[in-house]
């Protein structure tokens, strides 16, 4: 009986995970939170990742990041390191380790987990100030991080 | 060749948008010529190191902004204080007594008691803000109906009762009876709150000086409380500007007078004690 019901649960597991994007819950990390696998098996459009990394209301990136190459959005932040460059210094598994969850490599970062939906305190319905309805969303979605995975691959100076 | 020169200024200009003036900056701040403010100051003990220096959030505004805070017929938020001084006249509730019929001329009774609030009560057995004692006031000894907590008419009387203090030290005392309430308010100042788990501390500790999109990062210091807004217009609680942090973490924030924000507001006053009491200071 017990046998059976552990195997059912793999059946499932395995099901959901050929069936659409992997969910925030399952994403694989390496040991220094790096992710290989793509989130949905889609390749990324570089060019809507740079709109999610620029714009405020999506992945607002540039509210601590600065980004020659978005130098026609104003106002970009200084709280995290330029990502200029950034595809010379990191692998594609590394950058979406940490696009989807930046504390598994920086340990207590301040930047964002944006393919997350557990362990939050007191997560709020967007920026009303009102409690969130539960199951959250993750701030990005799957393929959103896979664009912006690919827009983050372009950023190379080498 | 000079249509080059303008041409190289304008790419300069394009390349380095970011390119703001952020760290904070080194002016004294005089109001209408003679108050001396305190805006930087050695951290308390404590603080335990966290800061190096406690600084003002008038050192983290621009020049025009900075000059509406030096001369009283600048500031907006003066008009406010005017406001308050009749309501302070006015008498109301079932008592029929005003403000004054108790405390006189707040010029004289009011002096120095922004600085040392939020403060233990012994009779009430609590930490009391300087809304808190407001409303006591109105309630207990006028028998009339309590200002909403983050009102207009509260930040006016709030504004009022604090310029009499303009220039003297926060001193807020954190041990004894308060120590308890004190912790609680640190504990949430360090507690990463909402889906974008920040603290009051990763922006206002750790990147104060630095810009975070358009806005440039202070300390979050409350010795200016209450604060006239040009953004909003009006003046603003500490509490509201509570608020609206948390909100930006995409948490369920507190509400204005709940006990996490009278403990935090204990917390971050007791941060800039050594700084002088600025109400009404002008922000962006
Ligand atoms: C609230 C601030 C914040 C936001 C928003 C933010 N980051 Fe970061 N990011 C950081 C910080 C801080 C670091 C440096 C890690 C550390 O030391 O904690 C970092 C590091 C990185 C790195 C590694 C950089 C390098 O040069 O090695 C990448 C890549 C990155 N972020 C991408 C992004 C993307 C893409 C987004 C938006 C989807 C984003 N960040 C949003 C704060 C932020
Ligand atoms: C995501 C970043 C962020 C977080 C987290 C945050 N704040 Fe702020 N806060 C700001 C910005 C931006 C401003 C406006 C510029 C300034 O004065 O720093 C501000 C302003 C303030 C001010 C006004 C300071 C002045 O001189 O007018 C206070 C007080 C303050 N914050 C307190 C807090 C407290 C307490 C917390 C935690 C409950 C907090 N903040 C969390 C971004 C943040």
């Amino acid at each position: 009986m017990r046998l059976w019901t552990l195997t059912g649960a793999a059946i499932i597991a395995a099901g959901s995970a050929t069936a659409g994007p992997v969910a925030p819950t399952d994403v694989a990390f390496g040991e220094y939170g790096s992710v290989s696998e793509s989130l949905t098996g889609v390749p990324g459009d570089p060019e809507a990742g740079a709109n999610v990394v620029k714009n405020k209301g999506i992945g607002n990136c540039i509210a601590c990041h600065q980004v020659s190459a978005l130098s026609d959005t104003p106002f970009q932040g200084e709280i995290g390191p330029p990502l200029d460059g950034v595809a010379d210094r990191w692998s594609e598994a590394e950058i979406r380790g940490i696009v989807a969850n930046a504390k598994k490599t920086y340990d207590g970062t301040m930047m964002p987990s944006y393919y997350k939906v557990e362990g939050y305190i007191r997560p709020g319905d967007a920026y009303t100030g009102k409690a969130a309805e539960e199951p959250l969303d993750p701030l990005l979605t799957a393929q959103q991080i896979e664009d912006v995975v690919a827009f983050l691959m372009t950023l190379s100076e080498e | 060749m000079k249509f080059k020169a303008m041409t190289a200024i304008a790419a300069l200009a394009l390349a380095v948008p970011a390119l703001v003036v952020a760290d904070p900056d080194d002016d004294n701040l005089v109001i209408n010529g003679e108050i001396e403010m305190t805006t930087k100051v050695e951290p308390a003990d404590h603080l335990d190191g966290a800061l190096p220096t406690v600084m003002s959030g008038w050192h983290f505004r621009a020049d025009e902004t900075q000059a509406l805070q030096m001369d009283d017929f600048d500031n907006p938020g003066m008009i406010f204080v005017d406001q308050a001084m009749d309501a302070w006249q006015t008498a109301e509730g079932t008592e029929d007594k005003s403000c004054a019929s108790c405390h006189e001329d707040p010029a004289d009774s009011m002096k120095g008691v922004r600085a040392t609030y939020p403060k233990w009560n012994e009779d009430a057995g609590e930490v009391r803000t300087l809304a808190m004692q407001i409303n006591d006031c109105r309630e207990n000894q006028m028998g009339a109906e309590p200002y909403k907590y983050d009102s207009g008419p509260m930040a006016s009387m709030e504004a009022l009762i604090s310029v009499q203090s303009r220039g003297m030290p926060v001193d807020v005392a954190i041990d004894g009876p308060a120590q308890e309430t004190w912790e609680r308010g640190k504990e949430i100042y360090y507690t990463r709150y909402g889906q974008l788990e920040l603290s009051c501390a990763n922006c206002h500790e750790q990147n104060y000086g630095n810009m975070i999109r358009a806005d440039h990062l202070s300390q979050g210091q409350i010795n200016g409380f209450p604060v006239y807004r040009l953004k909003n217009a009006r003046l603003n609680t500490a509490h509201g500007r509570f608020k609206g942090c948390v909100r930006d973490t995409r948490a369920e924030t507190f509400a204005p007078g709940s006990d996490a924000f009278v403990a935090l507001e204990l917390y971050v006053a007791s941060r800039g004690n050594g700084l002088s009491v600025e109400a009404p200071s002008v922000r962006n």
